[in-house]
């Protein structure tokens, strides 16, 4: 484990408990971190290929990716159904083994300092992964056990966090099957956030949400940001939640970063080298498209643009 | 240090809450149990022999708790991979032989619980047993014994789930009933075929079952069992270390093939 650049784990608190406090102590970090070049998430050229079959070729399911994140940053990865999003966040937390390239979480690396990174690093998936004949509370009493939170105020800190959610203490105790999907959801982001990341990985944290847990969550998310100094990359097929939460977007498509640049910067160029509307829509219609002849335009772009 | 046994410990309560919301499940598990041994423990009574019903019964009873033992560790990682947490645990920042110990741990409190079960409605069935002669030290020493190495075998059963997420469960009773074949449950190994009689050697359960049956039915004294004691020693020794790091192999493999992947 190296000591050298020790990231600051949260304190292990969520951010429900301190809501509107703005903390300057995490702009100065943020600070800190800018001027020692520390970001939060570093992915230096990864590669990820799949054998799917004797004789067949390998599928490169992320192709040659270098992302870098600054400490509070919300990152987005849009792309096609397959473009290799969620490939990309399994490999970020480690539960793909990397082929080429490698990656970095504050400074540490994945595969070295595997258990000081799985500390900092929690993740939101597509489908809500649980013991489903347990309760809300018993998954994530577990979960808070795993990750070193003692019993009490595991306990404690899952019922605020889920309150916070919407699910109220007469839903904690009850089997988690007997919930619908949008309430597993739910109760998934809360054990993400139970564990106070200092990186959270979200892969379509409000797909299949209804429109008020939908932005609840994107309100929440917004929270975690200004009050928890998270670090998040967010996967969405929601364009406008992209928009409205993203600094920085990254397109995917076939496994390579076709397009990156803030929103704002996305749509300018859409607009100003493409003809097409000023949208993220177009944006994403334009990059996703089969047709790569000029696939890493955007990406020079928005290199002299920050 | 600490850290990691409190984390292990998580696995006991989160097995611990998964027994206590299958309830129903247990009882019928228990029932299915306890009528396996006593239909196997009556063949001595028909046989008139109260020998061989004593010997039938310890086989029943013992095979019973190395089997429970044995397929909790090679289930709890069934059901995560089925409910698909497992990508949930294997990101927590736990070792690998935290998980192991906590599941084993429970695996092991569960499979005691279970026997001492059984065992009391087969000594209530068969009044006419008379253990009087019995050396329960001797029991208790290979049945502890012999947890060790069953625990190792179910780490290293664990990774069929771990790998095969539809059939990786049934694989684990196909290596199960296999070491039934061999280890002389019923029936003593010397009636097996030499080759199978090589094989038995290789299993933790012939040793325990021996050391077990001798204790109960002849009284002999750990300390006259030394041959039936220090292979289990080794197996002990060896198979748990080699269950984890055989696991550690099966999880590198699936996290760089993506076999750990469920859904999304
Ligand atoms: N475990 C795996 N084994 C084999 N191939 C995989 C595996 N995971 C992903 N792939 C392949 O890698 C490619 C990228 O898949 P990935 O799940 O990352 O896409 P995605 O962008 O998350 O798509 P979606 O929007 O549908 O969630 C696909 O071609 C997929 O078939
Ligand atoms: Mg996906």
């Amino acid at each position: 484990m190296t000591t050298t650049t020790t990231p600051q784990p949260n304190t292990r608190r969520p951010a429900v408990v301190s809501s509107a406090r703005p903390s300057t102590s995490t702009v100065d970090r943020r600070i800190d971190d800018a001027r020692t070049g520390v970001p939060a998430l570093l992915v230096d050229h990864v590669t990820k290929r799949f054998t799917l079959g004797r004789g067949r070729p390998p599928v490169s399911a992320v192709d040659d990716v270098s992302l870098r994140l600054e400490r509070g940053e919300i990152h987005g990865i849009l792309g096609a159904n397959g473009s290799g999003k969620s490939t990309l966040i399994r490999l970020i937390c480690g539960l793909l083994t990397l082929d080429e390239g490698r990656v970095e979480i504050f400074g540490l690396d994945l595969e070295r300092d595997e258990m000081a990174v799985k500390r900092l690093i929690n993740r939101v998936s597509v489908d809500a992964a649980f013991f489903k004949k347990l309760s809300p509370l018993e998954n994530l009493s577990f979960a808070a056990r795993l990750y070193g939170l003692d019993a009490g105020t595991g306990k404690r800190d899952a019922m605020a966090i889920l309150a916070r959610l919407g699910i109220g203490e007469k839903r904690v105790g009850r089997p988690i099957e007997q919930m619908s999907r949008g309430m597993q959801q739910k109760v998934a982001i809360a054990r993400a956030l139970l564990t106070s990341p200092s990186l959270l990985l979200l892969d379509e944290p409000t797909t299949g949400l209804d429109p008020r847990s939908k932005l609840e969550v994107q309100g929440f998310i917004e929270e975690l940001r200004t009050t928890h100094d998270a670090t998040i990359v967010l996967t969405t097929h929601d364009l406008a939640e992209a928009e409205r939460l993203c600094d920085r977007i990254s397109i995917l498509n076939d496994g390579r970063v076709v397009a990156a640049s803030t929103p704002d910067g996305l749509k300018r160029l859409v607009a100003e080298r493409h003809d097409q509307p000023a949208t993220l829509e177009a944006a994403f219609m334009t990059w996703t498209g089969r047709s790569l002849d000029d696939d890493l335009e955007a990406e020079e772009d928005s290199d002299d643009e920050d | 240090m600490t850290h990691e046994l409190k984390a292990s410990f998580a696995f006991v309560e989160r097995n611990f809450f998964l027994t206590r919301r299958y309830w129903g499940w247990e009882l019928a598990f228990l029932v299915y149990s306890v009528a396996g041994a006593l239909s196997i423990s009556l063949i001595g009574v028909e046989q008139g022999s109260p020998t061989l019903l004593l010997s039938l019964m310890i086989g029943a009873i013992f095979w019973n708790y190395l089997s429970v033992v044995f397929s909790w560790i090679a289930e709890t990682i069934a059901v995560e991979r089925w409910e698909g947490t497992l990508e949930y645990t294997f990101m927590a920042p736990v070792r690998r032989w935290t998980q192991l110990l906590g599941s084993c741990s429970y695996a092991i409190v569960y499979g005691l619980i279970h026997t001492a079960a059984i065992l009391v409605v087969l000594v209530l069935f068969f009044p006419q047993l008379h253990l009087s002669q019995a050396n329960p030290a001797t029991a208790a020493t290979f049945m502890a014994l012999g947890s060790f190495s069953f625990v190792g075998i179910g780490m290293m059963a664990a990774i069929l789930p771990l790998l095969y997420v539809e059939r990786g469960a049934q694989m684990c009773f196909v290596l199960q009933s296999c070491l039934l074949l061999v280890s002389g449950v019923y029936y003593s190994v010397d009636i097996l075929p030499p080759w199978m009689q090589a094989l038995s050697h290789l299993s933790p359960a012939t040793y325990v079952l021996d050391g077990v049956r001798q204790g109960l039915i002849e009284g002999t004294p750990v300390t006259a069992l030394w041959g039936d004691i220090w292979p289990l020693l080794i197996m002990a020794v060896t198979f748990i270390p080699l269950g984890i790091w055989a696991f550690g192999r099966a999880e590198r493999y699936a996290k760089r093939t993506g076999k750990l992947k469920r859904v999304g």
